[in-house]
């Protein structure tokens, strides 16, 4: 094999290279790389001092080894070293090796640093670029603390050799954007600004970076780019081809220099000087102009590059959103666009129409091309292009054309890539409301989407229509005969039986006159679909059962016989059983009168921002929706979930309000314990019916209370294990306006409050957080100390509650904004209050973003707030447990784990602990007095989920076995997790 | 803003890797695999900007090699596109011959002089040809003479 390697080559380099190229296996490579990172050390660490060459030859091998994918712990010094070399190449490969292995090592950052300095100094433009190079890379505190004063001079001064600007413009933007309070740049500006009409074009390119960046954060200090920016574009556009001579790329003067300029523009509003914008608007017609002139090669780097400039002009324009002409131009030029045979070039046509179509000036010039771009939809073969086909043609639906495009996406549905197919379901449902005139039309529209993509349609699609059914009298007889036609289909999708049950279970009557949907026809189509259907949709079919035996007493004896047979009134599943017995028992003892107020038809929803639109948000993040629908979605707030949450809500409303309960009132709270008139409303699963008896609040209350005492004598642990955890990610990250990830050991801190509720959470250099917690059956209310520990003064202190996922069903978390100034020594309360829907496995995210003498500090946490803070101590005797502990036999009812003892085995801490878990320890139940048995009851809004503990320790082996048993698997589960790393 | 700049060979192994935003080890190797597969499975037909994640990738092939470019959406793909075009072509102007992944690893260390002359800090900072060249052409000119 030929190394081709020139210059001074470094032979051994080359035969390594050569070896691990050669190597058949991984663990050949990797065997290959230890026995040269063996030899390497033993060279550096050797008597023999190495020369300059030799030691570029290792670390060059390092960098190389460390391409590969291997990690580098050494030879940082000898890379320090070849910094002071006289050599260019000694120095170039040293300064790579600290540029790609960035090290925060202080000791290495001092030296490195005087290496620059030394370089920075030398007047030597090679050697000063490679120091800046390194600056702009590493870009650490301590560099900028160094050089962020000497960088703006070198930038501007007059003798600075033009690639040692370009060096220093994007170092200096590095630098602004890791230490943005230690570049001042105050009396530099008007220079900087004016590097836009420096005569080197490099020059330009680099400086334009820098001035985008500025521009973004104080655009009233560079305002004056615009009109700089302007005249330079207006130079670049009118050259011919030949003018720019090697900044010309296949006969396009200066691409990617024009991009940026048009880019930069996009920071500010139009220019309001006549002038500049007329000689802009001229620069804009000349880039549409020329897109219509025949090219001037052949090659598609040519037309790459003009068309680069075009996309970005046609921002540009969109930005602007006020010239008529050259919107309608722009759309055109698109147009043609979506038939080029360039897939590219369709991609970004269709990509960039889709933001020309929220524009008032553009949307009907948008809505012409209807056509390519349903032909897209269908014919285009690249799955990346058809979603940008379906994205375009959602943001141009509208009132005329809404049924076309709605019919198009739903046939195209049948054959749609799985991987979107959710999204247009969303969508598809979204425009149907959106643009429904007749009603009739988007029940329709509805039952096909479940029709044609079943699996795909979420709960919040077939919610909706139920809501808007209810709400509107004037579709409900067609509602109802529409879904009795589609459920005759021999298999249909269980969304539809769910949707079917629940309207002819409301509406039923309004077709019963028809004998061909007579009341005992409609029961025998849906009751044939009853048995392969899941518990959830069998709970609601039981439910529409009940209100046909209201609506058409002619049924009464036959659901009856229904409800009566084993399989339902015996059935394994709590839910159905009870539902059967207690539906049976109200159709036999209550009174017509009774039955009819009991089952009376649902009241009209609230009308409420659509759930669904809520989901595609969460979906497609902002940029798939238009301004004005967030700005909805941002005052609805907490109702992301509309149509969810409904069915508990009125479920409870029924349950208090005695004078209108309705048991269908659940149909949409299928979880949640069915209210049903005579039963008891907290009749939950049978296990709880059991455990009742043990007395709610009183006892739990007393026992957070020991709680309270116990833990505020334990002493924090928290309090030295993390140093400034926030100056230090200055550092290493960019300050963002994102949330941080959450501390590394933010799931360690969340365990130990898992078995207390009051304690240090966090503690750094700066900032302290206390917690104190209460909770009480399904609800909980923490209070959240933040303190400063230093002496100055905390800014824009904002602190943030999420439930990431699915947390966000399952917990509600309120609280309000604090003071945004925390005074140096002050202390400042936050109160949250929390809500448990459902059982849950994540913790909330607690993130807190500050300004502290400049530096943005952004942390976020795990707030301890655990499933097991919900629980109800339930106390009963061996017998008792031990039969309930039979009862719940199922393999995945049960969670067990052996593990080794972390802490000390000391039966009083044990007890303790177990106590602070929330639950009833258990005395003289386990036959073994060293084990310890715990009894509960977790407390969720929906559901009770009734749990038994044991934990058995093993002195000699310091060992553990714990088993836990729930009526609910996914809580095993998680207890079991969370308890392991408690004891 | 340009997140990375990847060379891939069609096997997939990574022949140069430049990150403009720091990444750690251990994530490096995930996602380049992960960026490759995400390329490499695409045809010759198929568009060459791909939504990744929160970012873009723009990618180009040249017969065995792939070039993949990571970027934010503040950045123009079409521009990116050609960069990768005009830096294979500022290679093979060095390098007097076609481009192939063993002349990038037997000249890592020029690849990257080539590279960081073009892309300081994720930004575009250079375009033309002879005047990224000029700092390797002096250096082979002092190791001549």
């Amino acid at each position: 094999m030929p190394a081709v390697s020139k210059g001074d080559g470094m032979r051994g380099l080359a035969v390594f290279i050569s070896d691990i190229r050669n190597c058949k296996s991984k663990e050949a490579e990797i065997k290959r790389i230890n026995k040269e990172l063996a030899n390497i050390r033993s060279k550096f660490k050797g008597d023999k001092a190495l020369d300059g060459y030799s030691k570029k030859k290792y670390v060059c091998k390092l960098l190389f080894i460390f391409l590969l994918g291997h990690d580098i712990d050494f030879g940082h010094m000898e890379a320090v070293n070849l910094l002071s070399s006289n050599k260019y190449t000694e120095k170039q490969i040293g300064y790579l090796f600290i540029s790609v292995l960035v090290n925060s090592n202080s000791e290495l950052i001092r030296l490195i640093n005087n290496a620059i300095k030394n370089d920075l100094s030398s007047r030597n433009p090679t050697f000063m670029c490679l120091a800046l190079h390194c600056i702009a890379n590493v870009g650490s505190r301590e560099m900028a603390e160094a050089f962020a004063s000497e960088i703006p001079r070198i930038l501007v001064a007059g003798d600075t050799m033009d690639s040692v600007k370009q060096s220093a413009a994007l170092c200096l933007l590095r630098l602004y954007k890791t230490s943005p309070d230690l570049v001042l740049m105050g009396e530099w500006t008007s220079r900087v600004v004016h590097l836009l009409n420096d005569q080197h074009m490099g020059v330009v390119t680099a400086a334009i970076s820098l001035i985008t960046c500025l521009s973004q954060k104080n655009p009233d200090e560079f305002k004056t780019c615009v009109s700089l920016a302007v005249s330079r574009l207006s130079r670049i556009v009118s050259s011919a081809s030949t003018d720019l001579q090697d900044y010309t790329y296949y006969f396009v003067p200066a691409p990617w220099l024009s991009c940026k300029l048009l880019r930069l523009l996009q920071c500010y509003p139009p220019p309001e000087d006549g002038a500049v914008k007329g000689r802009l608007v001229e620069c804009l017609e000349t880039i549409l102009n020329k897109a219509q002139e025949p090219p001037k090669s052949k090659k598609v780097q040519h037309s790459n590059a003009k068309n680069a400039i075009l996309f970005e002009a046609i921002s540009l324009i969109i930005h602007y959103d006020s010239e008529p002409n050259l919107l309608v131009r722009a759309c055109n030029q698109l147009g043609q666009f979506l038939q080029h045979r360039e897939t590219n070039l369709r991609y970004l046509a269709l990509e960039s129409m889709c933001t020309l179509a929220s524009s008032e000036f553009s949307h009907e010039a948008v809505k012409t091309h209807i056509e390519t771009v349903i032909n897209a939809l269908k014919t285009e073969r690249d799955v990346s292009v058809r979603q940008r086909a379906a994205d375009l043609l959602y943001a141009m639906c509208d009132r005329s054309n809404a049924k076309q495009i709605v019919a198009e996406m739903l046939s195209y549905l049948e054959t749609a890539d799985y991987s979107i197919r959710e999204e247009m379901v969303l969508k598809v449902a979204i425009l149907a409301e959106k643009y429904a005139v007749d009603y009739s039309w988007y029940v329709d529209t509805i039952l096909n989407l479940i029709r044609i993509a079943g699996d795909y349609v979420s709960e919040e699609v077939w919610y909706r229509v139920i809501q808007i059914v209810i709400n509107r009298d004037d579709v409900q007889g067609y509602a109802a005969k529409t879904v009795f036609e589609a459920l005759q289909a021999p298999a249909c999708h269980e969304n539809m039986v769910k949707v079917g049950g629940y309207i002819l279970g409301e509406f039923g009557n309004l077709i019963a006159g028809d004998p061909r949907s007579s009341p005992l026809v409609q029961f025998n189509l849906l009751h044939s679909k009853f048995h392969l259907c899941s518990v959830p949709t069998r709970a609601l079919l039981l439910s529409a059962y009940i209100k046909f035996i209201n609506l058409f007493p002619e049924t009464k004896a036959t659901i009856q016989e229904v409800l009566r047979c084993d399989s339902q009134i015996r059935n394994s599943d709590v839910e159905l059983q009870q539902r059967a017995v207690e539906y049976l028992k109200l159709s036999s003892i209550a009174s017509t009168d009774v039955l009819a107020t009991v089952l009376e038809e649902m009241p009209p929803f609230p009308e409420r921002e659509s759930s669904i639109l809520a989901k595609l948000k969460k979906k497609k993040g902002p940029g798939a929706v238009s301004v004005t629908e967030l700005e909805d979605n941002k005052r609805e707030g907490g109702e992301l979930n509309g149509g969810a949450d409904r069915g508990p809500d009125t479920a409870a409303m029924a349950a208090s309000n005695a004078s209108t309960p309705s048991p269908s009132a659940d149909l949409l709270g299928i979880r949640s314990s069915a209210p049903v008139g005579a039963a008891p409303t907290s009749a939950g699963n049978l296990l709880v019916d059991v455990f009742s008896e043990a007395g709610p609040a009183a006892p739990s209350a007393a026992v957070n209370d020991d709680g309270f005492l116990r833990d505020l004598e334990q002493p924090t642990e928290t309090s030295d294990s993390l140093l400034v955890e926030g100056s230090g990610d200055s550092d290493s990250a960019p300050p963002s306006e994102d949330p941080a990830p959450p501390l590394s050991e933010a799931d360690e801190l969340l365990n130990k409050f898992v078995c207390k509720n009051n304690g240090v959470l966090f503690e750094n250099q700066l900032l302290q957080i206390g917690i104190k917690s209460e909770y009480r059956q399904n609800l909980g209310r923490m209070y959240l100390f933040y303190g400063n520990k230093t002496s100055v003064q905390f800014a824009s202190f904002t602190t943030t509650v999420s439930c990431p996922g699915e947390l966000q069903s399952q917990l509600n978390v309120q609280t309000k904004p604090v003071e945004p100034l925390v005074e140096g020594g002050a202390q400042i309360q936050q109160v949250l209050n929390i809500e448990c829907l459902t059982d849950f496995s994540d913790a909330p995210l607690l993130n807190i973003k500050f300004r502290y003498g400049g530096a943005l500090q952004n942390l976020t946490l795990k707030l301890p707030v655990t499933i097991n803070k919900f629980f109800q101590p339930t106390e009963m005797a061996s017998n008792d447990f031990f039969q309930r502990w039979k009862q719940l036999s199922q393999p995945q009812q049960e969670a067990q784990k052996i593990f080794k003892a972390n802490h000390s085995m000391d039966t009083e801490v044990l007890k303790a602990k177990l106590l602070g878990l929330g639950t009833a320890l258990l005395d003289n139940v386990d036959p073994n007095p060293e084990n310890y048995v715990c009894a509960g009851v977790i407390q969720t809004k929906g559901q009770q989920v009734g749990c038994l503990l044991r934990l058995e320790p093993n002195a000699q082996a310091q060992m553990y076995r714990l088993t836990l048993r729930c009526s609910k698997d996914s809580v095993s589960r998680r207890l079991c997790e969370l308890l392991a790393e408690q004891f | 803003m340009i997140k990375f700049v990847l060379m891939v060979n069609r096997q997939g192994q990574t022949r140069l890797s430049r990150y403009y935003e720091s990444v750690e080890l251990n994530r490096r190797a995930a996602l380049e695999a992960d960026v490759v597969r995400c390329c490499l499975s695409r045809k010759k037909d198929q568009c060459s900007f791909v939504e990744y994640k929160d970012f873009r990738l723009v990618y180009r092939q040249y017969a065995a090699l792939y070039i993949v470019v990571g970027v934010t959406d503040s950045e123009n793909e079409l521009s990116i596109y050609e960069l990768v075009h005009n830096f294979v072509e500022v290679l093979d102007k060095y390098f007097s011959r076609v481009v192939s992944s063993g002349a990038i690893m037997f000249n890592l260390d020029r690849v990257h002089v080539i590279l960081d002359e073009m892309i300081q800090n994720g930004h575009i900072v250079e375009t033309n040809k002879s005047r990224i060249l000029a700092p390797l052409t002096a250096i082979d000119k002092m190791a001549d003479g």
